[in-house]
C-alpha cells in the first residue's frame, strides 16, 4: 500500500480531490443509508457506500482504496438516484478506483482485468470482440472453464462465430485513445 | 420517419435476437436507419471505469460521423449502455464549450452536438411510432402476463436520460401492451442486472439476476421483457444455470419488446431468432397465439 495514505492530511487532499472531480461536497452526506440499502451489490461489498462516503471524511483513504467495493460497484446509479442529497457517489467510487489502479491496489483483480481487456479490444479492433474478450479473460483470470457451458448453444445458432467484426479505421480509433489519454493525464495534472 | 443509427458491437452476436426483431418491424413500418458508416466501440463500462476523457470521445467520434453524413437526425442507439455512453457525450460537450473543443480535437473531426441520442423505448413512445405499429399488428398475444424491465441504464442517471421515472417508468409497459400482452405491476423494473459483473464477479453478481426473475414470478408474470442486449442476455442466459445450480424452477423466457412487436406484424420465429434463445422462448409465444386462433 502506498505509505502516503497512513498520513491523514494528505489522505484527506486525496479525499477531497476526487470528491471535487466528482462535483461532491462530503458535508453534504447526513449517513442516511439510502445508499446502502438501495445497492444491489452490497451484499457482497466489504465497506457499505455509505461507510464510503464516511471514510473519504474522515481521511481513511487506505481503507476505500483497498477496499472490494469500489471495483463491485456495478455504476447503476440507484444510490445517486435516490440520495436525499444527490450526491455522486458512483463518481466518488470511479475516481477511488482510478486511483487505487494507479497505485496498484487491485480489491477484485477480476474486474480489474476485464475492463482492461475489453480497452485493449477496442484498442486494437475499434470495436469489443465478444469472443476474443472472453477467451482472454478465462485465460488471463484462470478461470479457464467459465461460461464454457453457453459456448456450443452459441455457436450452434451463429451467436458468436470466429469472425472479426472490426472498425474499418482502427487505428484512427487507436490513436484517438492515445489522444484521450493524454488528455486525461492532462485534465488530472490540472485538478493537482 | 428516419434516424441515424448507432447498433454497437453486441448486436450481431449476442444482441441478434434484438437486432434482427428491430429489422423486421423498419420493414413494416417503414422506419429507415441511416448506420453510421465506420463506427467504434462507445467504451461502455470499461472507458468511463478507467477515463474520463476517454469515456467521452469514443462515442464523440460516432457521433461526429453521424453529423458528417450531413442527414440532420437524431440518432437511434438500441443497447441501453451504448445509449447512456453517447447520450453522456452529448451533454458534457453540450455544457461546457471547452469540452466540446477538446472532443474535437481528441477525435480529429467536427463535432457539433446537434443530435440528439434516442433509446428505442423513447422512438416506439412515439405516438406515430405507436399508430405505425398498431397499423401493422394482425396477431395478438392478449392476456399473456408480461413483467417490462427496464434496468439501469434508460433511465439513470436522470440528467443524462431525461427519464420521466426512475423508480416505475411506463414506456415499455405502454409499448408492449399495444400487443395484446398483459404488463405486471412488479417492484424490481429498474433493479440493475449486474451487467458486466455476471462475468467478472459472478458470485456476487447472480442474485441480481436471481431476485429479478423471482419478482416478476411472484407477480405472476409469464415472461421478461427487456430493451438492452446485455439485460436480456444475462436474464436468458443465466436462468437455466439459476435452476440448475439452485435447484429452482423458473421458467421465465426473456425477449425483447421488440422481438414481441415483430411477431405480432407476422414474423416468424426464424425471422427474428426466437430459436437462438437460452431459455426456450417458442412455446409460450405459440400458446398465446394459437388462443388467439392464429
Amino acid at each position: 500500500m502506498d505509505r502516503c495514505l497512513n498520513n491523514r492530511e494528505n489522505a484527506k487532499a486525496l479525499a477531497a480531490r476526487i470528491a471535487k472531480d466528482a462535483g461532491v461536497d462530503l458535508q453534504d452526506c447526513y449517513q442516511c443509508g439510502k445508499c446502502s440499502g438501495g445497492c444491489p451489490m452490497a451484499g457482497d461489498m466489504d465497506l457499505m457506500p455509505r461507510q464510503i462516503i464516511q471514510y473519504m471524511r474522515l481521511g481513511l483513504m487506505g481503507d476505500v482504496l483497498r477496499s472490494k467495493s469500489i471495483w463491485l460497484c456495478a455504476a447503476c446509479h440507484t444510490c445517486v438516484d435516490r440520495c436525499p442529497h444527490d450526491i455522486n457517489l458512483p463518481g466518488l467510487i470511479e475516481g477511488a478506483r482510478m486511483e487505487a489502479k494507479r497505485r496498484g491496489m487491485i480489491g477484485v483483480k477480476e474486474v480489474d482485468k476485464f475492463t482492461d481487456i475489453f480497452l485493449e479490444n477496442v484498442k486494437m479492433f475499434g470495436k469489443n470482440q465478444e469472443v476474443v474478450l472472453e477467451g482472454l479473460y478465462n485465460v488471463t483470470t484462470g478461470h479457464l472453464m467459465q461460461d464454457m457451458v453457453n459456448v456450443p448453444h452459441m455457436l450452434k445458432h451463429k451467436i458468436v462465430g470466429p469472425e472479426l467484426n472490426t472498425t474499418k479505421q482502427a487505428a484512427e480509433v487507436k490513436e484517438l485513445m492515445l489522444r484521450a489519454q493524454a488528455a486525461e493525464n492532462e485534465r488530472k495534472r490540472g485538478e493537482q | 420517419m428516419q434516424f441515424s443509427y448507432y447498433p454497437g458491437c453486441s448486436m450481431d452476436t449476442t444482441g441478434i435476437t434484438y437486432k434482427l426483431s428491430i429489422e423486421y418491424i423498419c420493414s413494416k413500418i417503414g422506419l429507415v436507419l441511416h448506420e453510421i458508416p465506420d463506427w467504434n466501440c462507445c467504451g461502455a463500462t470499461a472507458a468511463h471505469s478507467k477515463n474520463k476523457m476517454l469515456a467521452l470521445a469514443l462515442p464523440a467520434r460516432n457521433l461526429a460521423q453521424a453529423e458528417e453524413e450531413g442527414l440532420d437526425l437524431d440518432v437511434a442507439v438500441p443497447c441501453a449502455s451504448c445509449y447512456s455512453r453517447m447520450k453522456h457525450t452529448v451533454v458534457a460537450a453540450r455544457q461546457d464549450e471547452n469540452m466540446r473543443r477538446k472532443l474535437e480535437e481528441i477525435i480529429g473531426m467536427p463535432y457539433k452536438a446537434k443530435a440528439d441520442v434516442l433509446n428505442f423505448l423513447e422512438i416506439f413512445s412515439r405516438p406515430e411510432m405507436k399508430r405505425a405499429c398498431q397499423e401493422k399488428m394482425y396477431r395478438t398475444l392478449k392476456g399473456m402476463k408480461v413483467a417490462c424491465y427496464y434496468g439501469c441504464l434508460t433511465s439513470r442517471p436522470v440528467e443524462v436520460t431525461g427519464a420521466s421515472s426512475t423508480e416505475n417508468p411506463m414506456e415499455m409497459d405502454e409499448i408492449v401492451a399495444l400487443t395484446g400482452a398483459e404488463p405486471v405491476e412488479w417492484d424490481f423494473k429498474t433493479e440493475c442486472c449486474g451487467a458486466s459483473h455476471q462475468v467478472d464477479a459472478p458470485k456476487a453478481a447472480r442474485p441480481l439476476i436471481e431476485r429479478i426473475i423471482r419478482n416478476a414470478k411472484a407477480n405472476k408474470a409469464q415472461a421478461i421483457i427487456t430493451a438492452c442486449p446485455l439485460c436480456n442476455l444475462n436474464l436468458d442466459m443465466r436462468e437455466g444455470e439459476i435452476n440448475k445450480a439452485k435447484g429452482t424452477r423458473y421458467d421465465l423466457p426473456v425477449y425483447q419488446f421488440t422481438e414481441l412487436l415483430a411477431v405480432c406484424m407476422g414474423a416468424g420465429a426464424k425471422d427474428i431468432g426466437i430459436h437462438k434463445h437460452f431459455f426456450p422462448a417458442f412455446d409460450l409465444l405459440n400458446e398465446y397465439l394459437r388462443k388467439a386462433g392464429d
